[in-house]
């Protein structure tokens, strides 16, 4: 995937670049607003990450708002130091797509950018959703793993949609407390690993495959062995 | 040299623009503008007053002769008809020799202006409309007199004059004009006197407040605006100002607080992950030594990050900036959500939670702050419980508000603990053993102190039972 890093800051922009080049992206960078806002408008990418607080006399906001104004919707993550909600909200409100706060962990800007960039490439609305032999009814709310059914309550069925929405990709516990519970804070004990363990139960537990891995350092992925 | 003077000149300069901020131009003052505005207004109502004055005594004179002259004249006209001049003649005779006071005034006369009757010598040269009222000096029975007259034209030529001595009337006029000249003058001075004293009072009032905040600007912060103890507008503002200074002070104790805060507990992890990466820096041997030091090292500073993140949360929710997102919500599914998201860690530790709420628990608030604040007391309750035990979540309407208690049979909190269990870092005997930075308490109170309610911690015997109090409603909040 292409994507643009408007980052003054050497050490993270230089980390966060060879970070995703490593990942397999092409990454270019822009250490200031005015040649972020040029490159960002001019080519096209499949996602921006985006500091706040930017030199060159364009800020993030700004480059953020001028960019929508010019109906262009390529995915930004924003990835700032200010970290209050207000500026969160203000963030999400000029256009941003997600919003990170600094310091972060790698495998969490990773996991979120991935996720930002398939977003933007959705096949529309669907009504099934399959990886190998698990198989998720979002009408009939029937889960099924090689044709036998599975029970699951309404919260681990979110859980379990999340998950193969981003099959294949890695997914941090807050992307799950934000996407699955619509939480915005950290709750200090690790409530989504037991939450995610009770779901391997009952999808994993009784098959030869494993599906839900976990990753680390960074989260779990949904993902058929191999693939 | 010239160097002494210059250089003792110096500080006087260097004083002049504080003194001349301060020395408030003349017109420019508040106090001369209500001193201004008092008198103004003391004025108006006293000459109001003396207009009404006025009108109520000399005016009811004039009218009262007026109305007399009309009658007398009417009563003339009757007998003209009736009887023609010899009737109206002997009609007049007989009024003035009826008349006690002395004070009616009558002429008729033929065509050619010459005296029939009356008490007049002749007609007077000024009365030559009979539309209007003439005053006029008089000569009558060799004396010089005030006369207020008027004139009737009878049928034949014949010119009748009826009037009224109205020289005790102009007396009591002059009277009357002395006496509201001399109160304009009283008025006057009373009103500059007030001026200056409102304005004086204004500035004493005005420069206790104005001590006060030099005094704090200049770094006093005990100092309060002193209360006359009459409980009038300037207490009520002294008591605000008063209200607003404490709030501040109890900001800037926090500051300093969690400032000592950070220095002593944030010293611990910080060393801890220095020493790892030194000891890693110097003696590990393989990558994969080095590597797992790292590693320790940046979970270390992700907690670091963490308690600073949340210092920086209760920091903003204690600025209360959040109110804005206040809107009605409803607690019942909330406290839903947040029991299922426990719900899978206390099975796994063994613990039951039970949640009991009506179907609908409204509160206003901000739905993101309580739902992390329910979270934290449901946190701390699983993470203390023994095994075995159950977690209690009941949400309550009471008409005082919305309560949210939380009660767990842990080893709870003694009582000597619990007022500064709320404070940040505070971490009682039990808690040394478990994970935690101690500040879910902290927030939790900062959540309840921005709603306008309610952090209390009690025995659940044995156990900790937490109640938060929330309002129900915007108007409950801001009761």
């Amino acid at each position: 995937m292409r994507i643009l890093v408007v980052e003054d800051d050497k050490d993270v922009a230089g980390f966060v670049v060879r970070g995703l080049r490593e990942a397999g992206h092409v990454v270019e960078h822009a250490d200031n607003g005015r040649d972020g806002l040029f490159m960002a408008a001019s080519e096209s990418f499949d996602a921006v990450i985006l500091d706040r607080m930017l030199p060159g006399g364009i800020d993030g906001i700004r480059l953020l708002e001028t960019l929508r104004a010019q109906h262009n919707s390529v995915p930004v993550l924003i990835l700032s130091a200010l970290a209050e909600v207000d500026e969160r909200v203000r963030g999400l409100k000029s256009g941003g797509d997600d919003y990170l706060t600094k310091p972060f962990a790698f495998a969490e800007l990773l996991a979120r950018v991935e996720a930002l960039a398939r977003r933007g490439k959705g096949e529309g609305p669907v009504t099934k959703l399959a990886v190998a032999d698990l198989e998720l009814d979002l009408l009939s709310r029937q889960v099924k793993r090689a044709g036998q059914k599975i029970d699951l309550q309404p919260r681990e069925f979110r859980l379990l949609e999340y998950l193969m929405r981003h099959a294949g990709q890695v997914v941090t516990r807050t992307m799950l407390l934000e996407g699955v519970w619509d939480y915005h804070f950290d709750p200090q004990t690790n409530v989504i690993d037991v939450h995610v363990s009770r779901l391997r139960q009952k999808v994993d537990k009784p098959f030869p495959m494993p599906l839900i891995h976990t990753v680390r350092n960074a989260g779990y992925m949904l993902r058929a062995e191999g693939t | 040299m010239n160097d002494a003077p210059a250089l003792s000149d110096h500080p006087v300069d260097a004083a002049r623009p504080g003194l001349q901020r301060r020395r408030v131009l003349f017109l420019n003052s508040a106090g001369v503008r209500f001193a201004a505005i008092y008198t103004g207004l003391l004025a108006i109502s006293a000459g109001a007053l003396a207009m009404f004055l006025w009108w109520a005594t000399a005016g009811l004179l004039d009218r009262q002769v007026e109305a007399a002259i009309r009658t007398d004249a009417q009563g003339l006209a009757q007998r003209w008809e009736e009887g023609g001049v010899a009737a109206l003649v002997l009609a007049i005779e007989d009024r003035l020799a009826g008349n006690v006071d002395d004070d009616a005034i009558y002429l008729l006369v033929d065509p050619r202006m010459q005296p029939v009757a009356g008490n007049l010598s002749r007609w007077p040269a000024a009365v030559q409309r009979t539309d209007g009222w003439y005053e006029l000096q008089v000569q009558r029975a060799g004396v010089r007199s005030l006369a207020q007259v008027h004139r009737y034209d009878l049928l034949n030529g014949y010119h009748l004059l009826v009037g009224r001595d109205v020289r005790n009337r102009a007396q009591l006029r002059d009277l009357l004009t002395d006496a509201l000249l001399w109160a304009m003058l009283v008025v006057a001075v009373m009103a500059t006197a007030g001026g200056l004293i409102v304005r004086s009072l204004f500035r004493r009032t005005l420069a206790n407040v104005s001590a006060t905040a030099s005094a704090i600007a200049a770094g006093d912060f005990a100092q309060r605006v002193k209360l006359s103890g009459r409980g009038d507008e300037f207490d009520q503002l002294a008591e605000t100002i008063n209200d607003m200074l404490d709030r501040i002070a109890r900001l800037m104790d926090g500051v300093r607080q969690v400032s000592n805060a950070i220095a002593h507990d944030l010293r611990t992890p910080i060393t801890r992950a220095r020493t790892r990466l030194e000891d890693a820096a110097i003696h590990a041997e393989t990558p994969e030594e080095l590597r797992a030091a790292i590693e320790r090292a940046i979970a270390d500073l992700d907690d670091i990050v963490a308690v600073f993140h949340a210092l920086l949360r209760i920091a903003e929710i204690e600025a209360g900036s959040r109110r804005s997102a206040f809107k009605q919500i409803d607690l019942a599914p909330l406290l839903g959500v947040v029991a299922e998201l426990y719900e899978a860690v206390a099975e796994e530790k063994e613990v039951r939670l039970l949640l009991e709420a009506p179907p609908h628990l409204p509160a206003y608030g901000d739905r993101e702050l309580v739902q992390q604040a329910v979270a934290n007391l449901v946190d701390n309750a699983v993470k203390f419980s023994p095994s075995g035990n159950c977690v209690g979540i009941r949400g309550e309407a009471r008409p005082t508000g919305v309560a949210i208690v939380v009660t767990d049979h842990g080893p709870g909190i003694p009582e000597i603990d619990r007022s500064r269990a709320t404070e940040r870092f505070f971490r009682g005997e039990s808690a040394r053993s478990t994970p935690g930075a101690g500040l879910g308490l902290a927030l939790v109170q900062a959540v309840a102190q921005l709603h306008g309610g309610e952090l209390r911690l009690g025995d659940a015997g044995p156990g900790l039972e937490a109640r938060l109090l929330l309002p129900a409603s915007e108007r409950a909040a801001h009761a």
